[in-house]
């Protein structure tokens, strides 16, 4: 290792990574969460993309879905409530070789840690990172979360909740630098998983937000979309999220949107025609802050001792 | 005209550099004194900070000891004129080392009168220090000005100052269109002149300051003009001269504020990254090491906010890369929660707090040592973790490189306490010669030893190692919740107890590698006075002056206060009493409902009283600058008195 300008080692010999090398502890989110669905997607993402479980790391808040790491066979970071977002960023600061991912909720998300989603997405490093909006504080056991509809009650707001949810993909969407943003839902593996699997593919930032059941709080308050479809807006494009025909075929309400269209994507968020799913936008091309974070990062032990030495000689007597 | 203090003069009849002819005609006495005590005062912007550095610094590339301190106005443009708004900085220079302000000033220079009500009322002057004050003011267009001038220079002359009017504004407007950026520049060619100083070397620094600033030939040549003027008009003008003669170096020395000093440490411990969020009176710390850590291969991150600044380090930290977070007492408050899950999850974490007054937003500008406690215990549940302080400038390099080291060897956060004292003041030191040893090792991708759990718990000492994202065979996953050996979460009880244990351990395992503290002066006698961070050399020259007088007292300083350095009880026991001194709030004996059960002692006092049992007593203030030797003085015989 020593003298090297790199500091990392490629494994020498490449292995074929099956389901189980993903797989950690058992998932102890509740029976019908939509969790388990995500997890099951996000495992088979990673062995598609074949990710080493060595190389990947999934940082997380506070919350039920922050408990996500566990159940992963990689690295992961389970911190703070709100803070997934500034860690994240701090390892992709300077590991351009690690896959990272990041699991956040919409407490967590659209909360408490507001000011780190305006910045990450902002900052656009390559990430991808997940919001689990499940619309309510699960962990806390029932509390109103900023994308709870109005009227829905909760342990804070007995009479129902006061204001209509923030919307998480209109905010993304207004943020300067947004690169790649989409909206998915737990009951449609294919869908789910093509999304996943296109945000890890993005080179930026990618924000997917994920439409989740909470059959302990929320129960039923998706039934109407899961058992009508139509009420759902598929955007298609080809350079939008790709689905078998089958599967598009569930789908009566479609619109070919392009990705590149930032205008259209922010029309498209607001629901207009149902609750808009797919890919709202992606630009390949934006600014991303990992590349300058990166600089210097092979800077050698020589060049570090001269470069103070140079320094301190300008302030010698 | 007199700039020395009876006390300081070596030798005022026998003048070292003989007597020659001022330009008007009048002898000129050139007197050797050993120290000396400068000011310059001045509105907000007038630039007598960069004046006052650039003096400082061509006293200590004269061979000078030198310190310096600033004194900054909590806004960037106070109104004009006023007590509040004072801007400035002091110099103390010497023949021997210099490592604190010293008590009041020899001479002031001052862009107007009103703002030497600030320093009144710092107890910054004594009868006999000279003023010399721009004269502008004089002949101000309006009458009220005029009035107010000449009733302060009456006041300043009764109050038993030597006061002189200066043409700075009327001369620096003979050099340039605009002197209120200029006059900084003609008054240090002035005290060039009055103190001897060498002007070529006066003009490499002008250089060095606006080649930084990235400023051409022109301005340097309009800077050269002004010094030229300032030295010409008191050659002219002034018939006294003063020499600080200086003694010979034995070795390369350096001369820097503490904020510098702790960038340089950064870079010298091969840190990678530093995250902050702007800060008084941290950031110039970051200004510094912006402008110079990418040739060293540094990342300066500048975040959202203070909680972010610490998440991204201690993201960087988890990768493998060290990472050190600067900030100020309410950014400490913010970081809280970050560090407390370093703590818990075992992250290794530099953090660099430069004290400012508190609580609350408090005293922006302003030094106090407030934030002891709430480094050691602010936090949720026990949190053990490295507490350090540096008591000077060059302490706040070398101790940057300890703490890297001492945060990765014992995988914890490591808080280290400077002060809006160390953070602005500037002397000189032994140049640090940079060395491998210090940098931090390359990040370890070799693969994790099998069946090594992540938290493989030494039981004696609590320390494990950690493995870093990348290495083969570590996967694991790091929590703030409670949790066992292999990381997994755990809430049973005696899990809890243990992992608490093994954390706890650490601190025990650092403190049997330190030393006992030394004493300053008497081992053993009447009095030991205990302090910690930048009061160390004040205190050490208040116990001098009282051992003159043939008593019987010492001093010490701790640089580790998490944990506690060694012996402390041995030591305490050689003293009838032992007090702390310190720049932060206690409640004093005889004050109204104050009494032995009211009382709150001051920080270090709170904690030696817990950790020896030791009935300490301690002396605080919280003047919002550093507390002089004089009145440390005054406070120990007060003490002293007490004690037979």
């Amino acid at each position: 290792m020593y003298g090297l300008k790199t500091d990392w080692l490629e494994e020498p010999t490449p292995r074929y990574y099956t389901l189980g090398d993903y797989e950690g502890e058992t998932a102890r989110w509740c029976t019908g969460c939509g969790d388990h669905a995500v997890l099951t997607a996000v495992q088979r993402v990673c062995k598609e993309e074949q990710l080493p479980p060595d190389k990947t790391v999934f940082v997380s808040g506070i919350g039920c879905s922050s408990r996500f790491p566990h159940y992963m066979k990689t690295y992961g970071f389970h911190g703070l409530h709100g803070r997934a977002l500034p860690v994240a960023c701090g390892i992709r600061s300077r590991r351009p070789d690690l896959h990272i991912f990041v699991v956040t909720g919409d407490g967590d998300c659209c909360s408490i840690g507001t000011a780190h989603w305006i910045h990450a997405v902002h900052y656009n490093m390559n990430l991808v990172v997940m919001l689990f909006d499940n619309n309510c504080y699960g962990l806390t056991k029932n509390q109103t979360s900023p994308t709870s509809p109005k009227g829905s009650k909760s342990n804070t707001h007995p009479r129902g909740a006061a204001l209509d949810p923030l919307n998480p993909v209109q905010i993304t969407l207004a943020i300067t630098n947004a690169s790649f943003v989409a909206r998915t839902v737990d009951w449609n593996p294919p869908h789910l998983f093509a999304t996943l699997q296109a945000a890890h593919r993005h080179k930026g930032l990618s924000f997917v937000q994920i439409i989740q059941r909470c059959p302990h709080y929320k129960a039923g308050v998706h039934d109407p979309l899961q058992s009508d479809p139509s009420q759902l807006l598929l955007m298609t494009h080809p350079d939008g999220i790709q689905l078998d025909d089958s599967i598009k075929g569930i789908f009566k309400n479609q619109r070919e949107h392009d990705p590149s269209d930032m205008d259209a994507a922010r029309a498209l968020a607001r629901d207009p025609e149902g609750v808009s799913i797919g890919l709202f936008y992606r630009n390949e091309s934006g600014e991303r802050y990992d590349e300058y974070t990166a600089l210097g990062i092979a800077t050698s032990r020589d060049e570090k001792i001269a470069a103070l030495k140079a320094e301190l000689s300008l302030y010698q007597i | 005209m007199s700039a020395e203090s009876t006390t300081k003069s070596s030798d005022a009849d026998a003048p070292a550099g003989g007597a020659s002819a001022a330009g008007n005609g009048n002898e000129v006495r050139v007197r050797t004194i050993p120290e000396q005590i400068v000011e310059i005062v001045s509105d907000s912007g007038e630039g007598a900070q960069t004046a006052g550095q650039l003096f400082g610094t061509v006293c200590a590339k004269m061979g000078n000891g030198l310190w310096t301190v600033e004194i900054i106005p909590a806004e960037i443009e106070p109104p004009a004129r006023s007590q509040a708004g004072a801007s400035g900085i002091r110099i103390r220079f010497a023949t021997r080392p210099m490592t604190n302000m010293g008590d009041q000033a020899d001479l002031v220079v001052s862009f107007n009168e009103q703002v030497l009500y600030s320093r009144i009322d710092q107890d910054a002057l004594r009868t006999g220090t000279v003023l010399l004050i721009d004269d502008r003011w004089a002949s101000d267009e309006d009458p009220g000005i005029q009035e107010a001038y000449q009733k302060a220079l009456d006041d300043f002359r009764a109050r038993g100052y030597e006061v002189r009017g200066v043409p700075i504004h009327s001369e620096t407007s003979k050099v340039t269109d605009n002197p209120q950026r200029g006059k900084n520049m003609w008054v240090v060619g002035l005290l060039c002149a009055l103190y001897n100083r060498n002007l070529d070397i006066a003009k490499k620094e002008v250089r060095k300051i606006f080649e930084r600033r990235r400023k051409g030939q022109a301005v340097i040549d309009m800077n050269y003009k002004l010094l030229e003027a300032g030295h010409a008009w008191a050659i002219e003008h002034l018939d006294e001269r003063f020499d600080v003669p200086a003694e010979e170096q034995e070795t390369q020395m350096v001369v820097m504020n503490g904020n510098a000093a702790v960038a340089m440490g950064a870079m010298a411990a091969g840190i990678e990254v530093c995250s902050m969020y702007p800060i008084t009176p941290a950031t110039s710390a970051t200004h510094y090491l912006a402008s110079v850590f990418h040739e060293a291969g540094g990342l300066i991150h500048q975040a959202e906010d203070e909680i972010a600044a610490a998440g991204f380090a201690i993201g960087a930290s988890y990768a493998g890369k060290t990472a050190i977070t600067i900030t100020s007492g309410p950014g400490m408050a913010l970081k809280t929660e970050m560090l407390g899950l370093a703590v818990m999850a075992e992250i290794p974490l530099v953090v660099v707090d430069v004290q400012r007054g508190g609580p609350s937003t408090g005293l922006p500008t302003k030094v106090e040592q407030g934030d002891l406690l709430s480094s050691i215990f602010g936090m949720p549940g026990d949190s053990p973790k490295v507490v350090m302080a540096a008591s000077s400038i060059d302490e706040c390099f070398h101790f940057v490189i300890t703490a890297r080291k001492l945060a990765e060897a014992f995988c914890t956060p490591v808080i280290l306490l400077t002060d809006a004292n160390l953070s602005s003041g500037q002397t000189s030191f032994t140049m640090p010669e940079p060395n491998e040893d210090w940098l931090s090792p390359p990040v370890d991708q070799s693969p994790w030893k099998e069946g090594v759990a992540p938290y493989a718990w030494d039981q004696e000492t609590g320390l494990s190692r950690r493995p870093v994202p990348g290495q083969a065979g570590g996967a694991f996953v790091l929590t703030g919740l409670a949790h066992d050996e292999k990381s997994h979460i755990a809430y049973e009880s005696a899990v809890n107890q243990r992992t608490m244990r093994m954390r706890s351990r650490k601190m025990a395992a650092l403190q049997k590698t330190l030393k006992p503290p030394e004493v300053h002066g008497d081992p053993e006698g009447d009095l030991l006075v205990v302090g910690w961070g930048s009061t160390r050399s004040a205190i050490d020259e208040a116990v001098d002056r009282i051992r003159k007088d043939g008593r019987k007292i010492g001093s010490l300083c701790l640089r580790f206060l998490s944990p506690l350095e060694p012996g402390l009880k041995e030591i305490f026991a050689r003293y009838k009493r032992v007090m702390t001194v310190e720049i932060n709030y206690s409640d004093d004996l005889g004050d109204p409902l104050i009494d032995d059960d009211t009382r709150r002692y001051a920080q270090l006092a709170w904690l030696l009283r817990a950790h020896t049992l030791v009935d300490l007593d301690c002396w605080s203030r919280v003047p919002g600058q550093p507390i002089p030797p004089w009145m440390i003085e005054e406070a120990v015989r007060g003490r002293l008195e007490g004690i037979k």
